[in-house]
């Protein structure tokens, strides 16, 4: 039982009261904790997916109590893989936070970032539907806090209809857990994924009400239709760093489906079969669709932004719909490259929007360095869009390949093909009004160009990016190329963890049964 | 006792939903509470009820005992409720003095000046 497994849940929940507490007044100590702590779960989080790829499942029993009747954190190597998504992403995004000056607009950022990282790692890394519950809560708690980080009346609203909905979301969870405990008797997903292939069909009716109140929730979490409405007003109001983080958020919802819909109430299960891919695809089709027009229809950058996200979890969704290895592994390539390029918009959009006069689709006045955002913005718009260089591409492609059944075929394909020709031509007009259409308005004002006339023209603008600022955005665009150059070895590494996601038994032997590995 | 207790998570559940869809910020408030409530009775009755029986097995002889688990379960789940609804009001306090309106929906016609901005 190695004591790593628990260290991406206890770092941050250690640093995170220090941070409050102890450095509330001095922003300088907060950050560089905060980076410290940000970098070695990162370093932790390698060491786990490393440890993970033999292909075994730890188990960390707290409390040394044995698996049913403990709780268990469980590592294999999706949640591994998980782990590492989340302190990638997070130390890119802190670095973006800290040089835009992001974390000082209010207080207890860095405190309420590693909560948030907390009950992320946490989420991914437990082996009990209660104990993901208690983590999700966690994660939502910070992120209340995350998203109305600087205030403002636009925000403060839409944390309160973000913080209604996720609220009524636990309840859901609850009532889900309540009923599945009523009928099975256990918690723990293994010795759910044990107990409930054994209740005939005619005697699912609890556990299928507990299956689809739980997809309900975790659909909530996704964002998948049509419980999807609250994230493009979150996100295109919560602070660019933290939508950009909240790019894995909705992640964690389809590692939930995944992970619980796969595992417990996975394919050949009596009585749930073939319920929960029913509802689930048709959901993750119309998702797509949703995002498309979105995209298509928005008149202001944030909002374009997060409705991309809403069209890719549709295509993440399709391909986790299906419930076969094959399909897995796409939707894990796809669900890495959709994390990164969320938060590249995210952060690009950040940089010019600072820079312009609020984020509507206008033309106004070029900022300093637009040819340097409009390439970044560019490249992650064909990243999220699914054109050829970049991974989203290599992601489509895979999720296209996967959904190759005779009934899938024409729902699916049509659905991706044709939301992202609409996505290309949404983020086209979004950049063209953006960078080019502005370029056509003069730079300088008038009494300016008078002064660049006497020669005193030596002030550089004030509102030039600086490299510190630009670096983040460079990272995620840098795991984008990343991921599409080491396409072939990531793919293996994936085809592994979706192979080991399937194979229940493992799973269900390796949390029950008690204490040969130490 | 088993109708009693369906019919109050029911009736507490109906009651939460319906104000949970109204409109303005202190009716959902208490929705949420309702639908809190509502499902802290349902966990603690998901280990069956029973009636005068401790949740600790008894070293003597054979006292019949209750499931402890829906009791962890539903004193985690009140902490965490409790907790968020106290979240919920300072943040839809501080969004009513933001804004001035205690309206839960951002008006349309708001998001149309701002584009206008």
């Amino acid at each position: 039982m190695s004591h790593w497994i628990i260290l991406p849940v206890v770092l941050p929940a250690m640093l995170a009261p220090i941070i409050g507490f102890v450095m509330r007044y001095d922003i300088v100590l907060a950050r560089v904790t905060s980076t410290v702590g940000t970098v070695l779960l990162l370093a932790i989080s390698l060491g786990l997916v490393m440890m993970a790829a033999d292909g075994t499942t730890h188990i960390y029993r707290l409390g040394d109590w044995p698996a049913p009747f403990g709780i268990v954190l469980v590592l294999d190597r999706l949640s591994a893989l998980m782990v590492l998504l989340t302190s990638a992403l997070a130390l890119m995004v802190l670095l973006h936070a800290m040089a835009s000056g992001w974390d000082n607009r209010g207080r207890h950022f860095h405190a309420l970032f590693q909560f948030q990282l907390m009950g992320i790692c946490g989420a991914f890394l437990t082996g009990d539907v209660f104990n993901l519950f208690v983590f999700f809560e966690i994660l939502l708690i910070a992120s209340y806090g995350l998203m109305i980080h600087s205030g403002g009346r636009d925000r403060m609203r839409a944390g309160l209809q973000y913080v209604v909905m996720n609220l009524a979301g636990s309840t859901l969870f609850l009532f889900a857990l309540g009923t599945l405990y009523a009928s099975t008797g256990t918690l723990n997903i293994a010795d759910l994924a044990a107990k409930i292939p054994l209740i005939p069909a005619e005697e699912a009716g609890l556990v299928r009400v507990a299956a689809m109140l739980l997809m309900i929730v975790f659909a909530v979490k996704a964002a998948l239709f049509p419980v999807q409405f609250w994230l493009p007003a979150t996100y295109s109001n919560a602070p660019a760093p933290v939508a950009a983080l909240f790019a894995i958020m909705t992640k964690v919802g389809a590692y939930a489906i995944l992970r619980v819909h796969t595992v417990v109430f996975g394919p050949g299960v009596a009585g749930t079969d073939g319920m929960i891919d029913a509802w689930l695809f048709p959901a993750a089709i119309v998702t797509i669709a949703l995002g498309a027009f979105g995209v298509l229809g928005a008149k202001r950058l944030m909002p374009l932004i997060s409705f991309s996200v809403v069209g890719s979890m549709g295509t993440l969704l399709v391909a986790v719909a299906v419930f076969s290895p094959v399909a897995t592994t796409a939707a894990l390539y796809y669900m890495v490259h959709s994390t990164f390029a969320a938060a590249c918009l995210f952060l690009i959009a950040d940089l010019v929007v600072s820079r312009r006069d609020g984020d509507a689709l206008t033309a106004a006045h070029p900022t300093v360095q637009n040819g340097l955002f409009a390439a970044i913005f560019f490249a992650a718009a064909i990243a999220m869009a699914g054109m050829p260089p970049l991974s989203g591409f290599l992601g489509k492609l895979l999720v296209l390949d996967a959904l190759r059944e005779p009934g899938l075929m024409g729902w699916a394909w049509t659905a991706i093909l044709a939301g992202s020709l609409l996505t290309i031509v949404g983020f086209a007009r979004a950049g063209s009004t953006l960078f080019w259409k502005s370029t056509a308005i003069p730079v300088l004002a008038p009494e300016e160009t008078a002064d660049d006339a006497d020669g005193s023209d030596d002030t550089p603008p004030p509102n030039r990016a600086t490299p510190a600022e630009v670096a983040p955005v460079m990272l995620t665009l840098a795991a984008l190329v990343g991921l599409a150059v080491f396409a072939g070895p990531v793919a293996s590494y994936l085809e592994q963890t979706s192979t080991q996601l399937f194979d229940r038994a493992g799973y269900i032997s390796a949390v029950l049964a008690p204490g040969e590995e130490t | 006792m088993e109708f009693l207790v369906a019919s109050a998570v029911g009736t507490m559940t109906a009651g939460g939903v319906y104000l949970l869809l109204r409109l303005r910020t202190f009716p959902v408030i208490l929705g949420l509470a309702l639908l809190s409530y509502a499902v802290n009775v349902f966990l603690f009755s998901s280990g069956r009820l029973a009636i005068d029986m401790s949740p600790i097995l008894s070293k003597y002889g054979e006292a019949s005992y209750t499931d402890p688990l829906p009791q962890a379960l539903v004193l985690t789940a009140i902490v965490i409720s409790f907790g968020m609804t106290a979240v919920l009001v300072m943040i839809s306090l501080g969004a009513f003095l933001e804004a001035d309106s205690d309206k839960i929906d951002i008006d349309e016609t708001d998001a149309n000046e701002d584009v206008a901005k």
